[in-house]
C-alpha cells in the first residue's frame, strides 16, 4: 500500500531540487521549516517526531534539504515529512506538509469491526507498523524515535 | 402612502404621514461603530421618490406601521426607529437605488439570525409602494458579532482535524441523486474515497426515502469510509444529510452518525436558520464537522432586482456557524459572475474584508477572530479546469467533482485519481514558481503523461465549458490598471 497523506503523494516521490523549490516557496511566504519522522504513520498520528527544532530562520532552502537529507541518513526506513509552518494572525497552522521518505515497505492497516447489536459496527484501524514496539519495527537508525 | 398626508400636519397627527416625515429618512444621520447597516437595491413605484422608497424599507423594517400612533410616544422612539441616511441611484438605471439604512443594534437578540432576518426581511419585501427590494449587503458590527459563536470549527481547526493542509479538498457528491441502494451506494464512496477525494456527499434531497432509508445508508457508508480510510492511511468522510422533517430525527441521526465515526453530517438550507443554528452547537459540542448545502436559495439570491444576495446569506451562515457553504464554481453549470463568487469566498474566509464595488461587497466587515467557512465549489466541474478553479477560488476550499468522478470512463476510483492528481500537479507547479494558469494545459497533459485516469478525464471533458451569461452580475466594473 501507498500511505496518500501530504499534499504530494499522487505524484511521484519529489527529488532534492523539487523539495528545495517547494521550500523556497514556503520561505517566501514567511513560514518556517520543519521536517518530523514516524514509524507509525496512522492518520491519526499527528504528532511526529521532530527532527531538530523548526527552522524559523531560513534563508536558504539549500538548508532544510540538508536537514531532509540527514534524517534520512539516520531513519532511511521511518516516514519523514517536511512541514511549512504559517505563524500569521488567523493560520497559526501548517500551511503545506510533503512525504519525503517513506519506508522501502510500507506496513500499512488493518481495519478492525467490532460487531454489534442493530447491525452496528465499530472500526479500528490498526497500524501494523506498531505490532513491534518502538525500536525493533526495523527501519534502521537509533531505534530512537 | 403621500398623497394622504394632509398639508400642515403635525409629526404626531393621527393618520397617514410620509416616512421621511416620520423620521425614517435622516440625510445628516452618521452612522454608530455599533449600528448594523443595510444596502437595499430599491425599485419604487412610479411616482415614489427614491428618499420616501428608502424611508419605507427603514421604517417597516423597525418601528414603523402605516399610521401614525400615538404610543410612539411611549418610547425612545427616535433611538428605535431605522434610519435611511443615503440613497444613491444605480449607474446606467433610472429606476433603481441603493438605499443605505442603519439599524441600532438595540432592535436584534444577541445571537439569533432568526430574530434579525424578521426584522430585516421581515414584512418590507411584499411592501406595495415597491416594485422590487433586494437586500445587497449587511455590516455586522464586530459587537454584535461577538454575540455569535461562528462555524463549530472552522478552516484552521478542519485542516488540522484532517491533516490535510496546502491543497484545497476534493470531493464528490454521489452519483445518480436518487434511486440507488444503501450497499450500492456505500460501493460509489467506496470507489470515490480510496481513488484519493476527501469527501464524498449525500445529495440535498437523499434523506430518508422508500428505496434507501437513512439508517442503511449511514451503515453501508461507514463500511466505506473506514475501508478507504485504511487502505489510504487518510482521514475520509462522508457528509451524512441529516436534515429531516423535525429537530427530534435530525439529532437522532446526527447522533447514529457521531457513533459510526463520521467526521462530518450535513444540513439543507431548507431546514431553516434557527435548526441550523441548534445542529452548529450539536456539531461543536460532539466535535462532528457541519456541511451545508444552499438547496433552495436560488429562489431568492439570485434575481439582480429582487430578494436577497447570496452574500447576505453567507454572512448569517457564518455567523450561525456552519463549517462548509456551497459557494459557487464560476466556471461550473450554476451561476456565478467571477467578481461576484470572489466577494462570497472572502466573506466565507477572511478575517477583515474592504467595501470592493467589483465583488458586490458593500462595506467594510469586520469579523474579530470568528473561524473562516470553507467555501464549496460544486457543479459541473471537471479536471480540465483545475488551474482556472485554483485561480479563481484560491486553497481553502472544497472542490467537488461529482459527474466529474462518478462519469469516469474508467471508473469511480480512476475519476477520483485523476481529479487529485491534476490537483496536486497544479498546486506543485504553481509553488514551483509557473505561472500555471496560463500554462494549466500543459501541466494537466504532462501529468497525464504519468496518469491514464487523467488522461481519460481530459479526452472526456477537456473542452466542455458552460458559458452564460450570469443573471446576478456587480453595478461596478474593475478596470483592468495595467
Amino acid at each position: 500500500m501507498r500511505v496518500t497523506q501530504g499534499t504530494f503523494s499522487y505524484l511521484p516521490e519529489l527529488t532534492d531540487d523539487e523539495i528545495a523549490k517547494q521550500v523556497a516557496y514556503g520561505l517566501d511566504q514567511g513560514w518556517a521549516v520543519a521536517v518530523e519522522l514516524t514509524d507509525d504513520p496512522h492518520p491519526r498520528n499527528v504528532l511526529w517526531e521532530m527532527w531538530e527544532l523548526p527552522m524559523f530562520d531560513l534563508l536558504d532552502p539549500a538548508g532544510a534539504v540538508h536537514e531532509v537529507n540527514a534524517c534520512r541518513q539516520a531513519f532511511p526506513d521511518h516516514y519523514i515529512r517536511v512541514s511549512l509552518y504559517d505563524a500569521s494572525y488567523g493560520r497559526q497552522t501548517t500551511a503545506l506538509a510533503f512525504i519525503v521518505n517513506r519506508p522501502s515497505q510500507e506496513p500499512g492497516f488493518r481495519l478492525e469491526r467490532q460487531e454489534h447489536a442493530d447491525r452496528q459496527v465499530r472500526y479500528t484501524l490498526h497500524s501494523h507498523a506498531t505490532d513491534r514496539p518502538p525500536g525493533q519495527r526495523g527501519g534502521g537508525g537509533n531505534g530512537q524515535p | 402612502m403621500i398623497e394622504h398626508e394632509r398639508d400642515g400636519q403635525d409629526r404626531w397627527d393621527a393618520g397617514v404621514m410620509s416616512y421621511v416625515k416620520m423620521g425614517y429618512y435622516q440625510a445628516d444621520y452618521e452612522p454608530k461603530d455599533t449600528d448594523i447597516l443595510a444596502a437595499f437595491r430599491v425599485t419604487p413605484q412610479p411616482g415614489v421618490p427614491p428618499e420616501e422608497a428608502g424611508a419605507a424599507v427603514a421604517g417597516e423594517s423597525s418601528t414603523a406601521t402605516w399610521t401614525v400612533v400615538w404610543t410612539d410616544r411611549l418610547t425612545a422612539h427616535e433611538h428605535y426607529q431605522a434610519k435611511c441616511y443615503r440613497v444613491e441611484a444605480v449607474p446606467g438605471s433610472d429606476t433603481t437605488y441603493i438605499a443605505y439604512i442603519a439599524y441600532d443594534i438595540d432592535l436584534f437578540e444577541e445571537g439569533s439570525i432568526a430574530n434579525l432576518t424578521s426584522s430585516i426581511i421581515g414584512n418590507v419585501f411584499g411592501f406595495k409602494a415597491l416594485v422590487a427590494l433586494r437586500l445587497e449587503d449587511l455590516r455586522i458590527p464586530l459587537h454584535y458579532v461577538k454575540t455569535f459563536q461562528g462555524p463549530p470549527h472552522g478552516v484552521v481547526t478542519e485542516r488540522e482535524y484532517l491533516n490535510k493542509y496546502g491543497r484545497p479538498l476534493l470531493g464528490a457528491t454521489t452519483k445518480p441523486k436518487l434511486g440507488l441502494s444503501a450497499r450500492n451506494y456505500g460501493r460509489v464512496v467506496y470507489e470515490a474515497l480510496r481513488g484519493g477525494l476527501d469527501f464524498t456527499k449525500d445529495d440535498e434531497n437523499i434523506n430518508s426515502q422508500p428505496f434507501m432509508r437513512w439508517r442503511d445508508r449511514y451503515l453501508f457508508v461507514m463500511e466505506g469510509v473506514h475501508r478507504a480510510q485504511a487502505v489510504t492511511g487518510e482521514i475520509k468522510g462522508h457528509y451524512l444529510n441529516v436534515t429531516a422533517a423535525s429537530m427530534e430525527d435530525m439529532y437522532e441521526r446526527a447522533e447514529f452518525a457521531k457513533e459510526l465515526g463520521s467526521v462530518v453530517v450535513m444540513i439543507d438550507l431548507t431546514v431553516g436558520f434557527t435548526a441550523m443554528t441548534s445542529m452548529s452547537r450539536w456539531c461543536r459540542d460532539n466535535g462532528v464537522l457541519l456541511h451545508l448545502h444552499r438547496a433552495g436559495h436560488s429562489t431568492y439570491t439570485r434575481q439582480k432586482s429582487h430578494g436577497v444576495n447570496f452574500r447576505v446569506l453567507t454572512k448569517w451562515c457564518r455567523l450561525l456557524g456552519v463549517d462548509h457553504i456551497h459557494a459557487g464554481t464560476v466556471v461550473g453549470k450554476l451561476e456565478g459572475d467571477p467578481g461576484m463568487v470572489r466577494g462570497y469566498y472572502d466573506t466565507c474566509r477572511q478575517g477583515f474584508t474592504e467595501a470592493n464595488p467589483a465583488h458586490g461587497i458593500y462595506f467594510d466587515q469586520d469579523w474579530g477572530s470568528m473561524p473562516g467557512v470553507m467555501p464549496v465549489a460544486s457543479g459541473g466541474i471537471h479536471a480540465g479546469q483545475m488551474h482556472q478553479l485554483l485561480d479563481y477560488l484560491g486553497e481553502d476550499t472544497i472542490l467537488q467533482f461529482g459527474g466529474g468522478t462518478i462519469g469516469h470512463p474508467m471508473g469511480v476510483a480512476a475519476g477520483a485519481t485523476a481529479n487529485r492528481v491534476a490537483l496536486e500537479s497544479m498546486i506543485k507547479a504553481r509553488n514551483e514558481g509557473r505561472d500555471y494558469l496560463s500554462e494549466g494545459g500543459a501541466i494537466l497533459r504532462d501529468a497525464a503523461k504519468r496518469c491514464a485516469p487523467l488522461q481519460a478525464a481530459l479526452d472526456t471533458w477537456g473542452d466542455v465549458t458552460f458559458d452564460y451569461t450570469s443573471t446576478d452580475t456587480p453595478d461596478v466594473v474593475a478596470t483592468p490598471t495595467s
